[in-house]
């Protein structure tokens, strides 16, 4: 499915793109004059296979690797490049849809094509299929790139296009415990989505921080659990909630550097007890509740509006000297 | 300066996200605890750490660090490198001790102050 839609993408691309975007205009041109025995160093200096040769303004012929190499086969003296060059030159007009290119270059196998003005036939460029892949690679770039644009500016209205005494969106993630091997993707999913409302850079940091570390307490402590997310216009909510086997003494969990992890979990750099502390300085207002037995709830409540001053973290909290 | 600069001056290797070495790095940060690296890292910043599991790519991503330099020539997991291909952060082996590296770095102007 996905290959096909990417064929057609390619080919809609071919019917739209001139052959004058794609092609490359800073050319290294040879006059008919020049001797064959200068054609090496000119190819080999400017890393080119192939050069259109040039009168004035006006395209005479074009000469390539192969015509020099069988030049050095028949070992014949030397003589100007006019006596050697291709005379019948294919060309291409700079305004033809790339697909007469991709056309010409099936029908006569050429490894180029010189472009030239369609009016008066001046040599406008040249055309490889080097350059037609990476007209299309940067033309799909392009594509993507607005696409995401008006998805972002669309969403961004999201809120205020929606007519309606409370708005809020709800997303939930589900963490299994222990599973390492996903640490942070709740959190990263989380993180894409607000990116994506249109929410500062900054609330959003505030809140893929404090959910990364929430996220990794459900994947240390506990046998799994979910982060719901509540995104209304003034602030975000994030309810983490998990089964046991809860938090026997809240208070002290609070504690910056207090930590119950095992070894094995701090050898991995958690655990140092700095997680609870980190979420509380990205909130605007934590609460935590905990039964032995039943499982713990943290919600973490991190206010839109008065987002940009309050960024405790990495901020306030930087050691400067 | 930019990452390619300081991989070609400090003789780094790199990992993973071959194609995203143009980012421009802002300043730096060395340690080896995660929720550390949450809280006082900024984006932009160059992360100097000995540790090599995946969790590394999931920090660095959420703090738009501009890339992870693993010291004392220690592997990244295949995990992590695949993570971090698919997330976009260059990872960067130095044989160097994290004292040493980071000495260098300051040296080229990458500082942990702004």
């Amino acid at each position: 499915m996905v290959l096909d839609n990417k064929i057609s993408k390619i080919q809609e691309l071919i019917y739209e793109i001139s052959v004058g975007e794609v092609m490359k205009t800073n050319l290294v041109t040879v006059s008919p004059q020049t001797p064959m025995s200068q054609l090496r160093e000119i190819l080999r200096d400017k890393r080119i296979s192939g050069t259109p040769v040039v009168e004035g303004d006006k395209l005479v012929g074009i000469i390539s690797i192969e015509d020099f190499i069988k030049w050095l086969a028949d070992r014949e003296p030397d003589c100007p490049i006019r006596e050697k060059m291709i005379k019948d030159v294919q060309t291409l007009y700079a305004d033809e849809p790339l697909t007469q290119a991709v056309n010409k270059f099936e029908q006569f196998g050429f490894g180029r094509f010189a472009v030239v003005d369609h009016e008066d036939k001046r040599l406008l460029g040249i055309i490889t299929k080097g350059t037609i892949v990476e007209g299309l690679l940067k033309k799909l770039e392009i594509d993507r790139y607005e696409e995401e644009e008006v998805y972002r500016r669309r969403i961004k209205h999201f809120f205020e296009d929606i007519l309606a005494d409370k708005v809020s969106l709800f997303f939930q993630y589900d963490v299994a415990g222990g599973d390492f091997s996903r640490g942070g993707e709740g959190a990263g999913r989380l993180k894409a989505t607000l990116r994506r409302l249109g929410i500062a850079p900054q609330i959003v940091r505030r809140v893929a921080i404090a959910t990364y570390e929430a996220e990794m307490n459900l994947i240390i402590y506990t046998d799994g659990g979910n982060i719901r997310v509540r995104v209304e216009p003034h602030e975000i909510f994030v309810s983490v909630r998990d089964s046991g086997p809860g938090i026997p003494d809240v208070e002290k969990a609070l504690v910056p550097g207090y930590s119950t992890a095992p070894e094995w979990v701090r050898e991995l750099g958690f655990g140092a007890g700095m997680g609870l502390d980190n979420i509380r300085k990205c909130a605007t207002k934590m609460g935590l509740r905990s039964t032995v037995g039943k499982g713990t709830q943290l919600s973490i409540h991190i206010s839109i509006e008065d987002g940009a001053k309050s960024e405790t973290v990495g901020a306030d909290s930087k050691p400067e000297s | 300066m930019k990452l390619s600069e300081l991989i070609q001056n400090l003789n780094l290797s790199v990992r993973s996200a071959q194609e995203n070495l143009e980012r421009e790095v802002t300043g730096g940060y060395a340690s080896d605890l995660l929720s550390d690296v949450l809280a006082h890292s900024r984006e932009g910043d160059l992360w100097i750490t000995l540790q090599v599991h995946q969790n590394i790519v999931a920090v660095a991503s959420m703090k738009d660090l501009a890339g992870i330099i693993l010291v004392n020539g220690r592997e990244p997991e295949q995990e992590t490198i695949e993570k971090a291909e698919t997330e976009d952060i260059a990872i960067m082996v130095s044989e160097l001790s994290a004292f040493e590296l980071v000495g260098r770095l300051y040296g080229l102007g990458v500082t942990g102050m702004r």
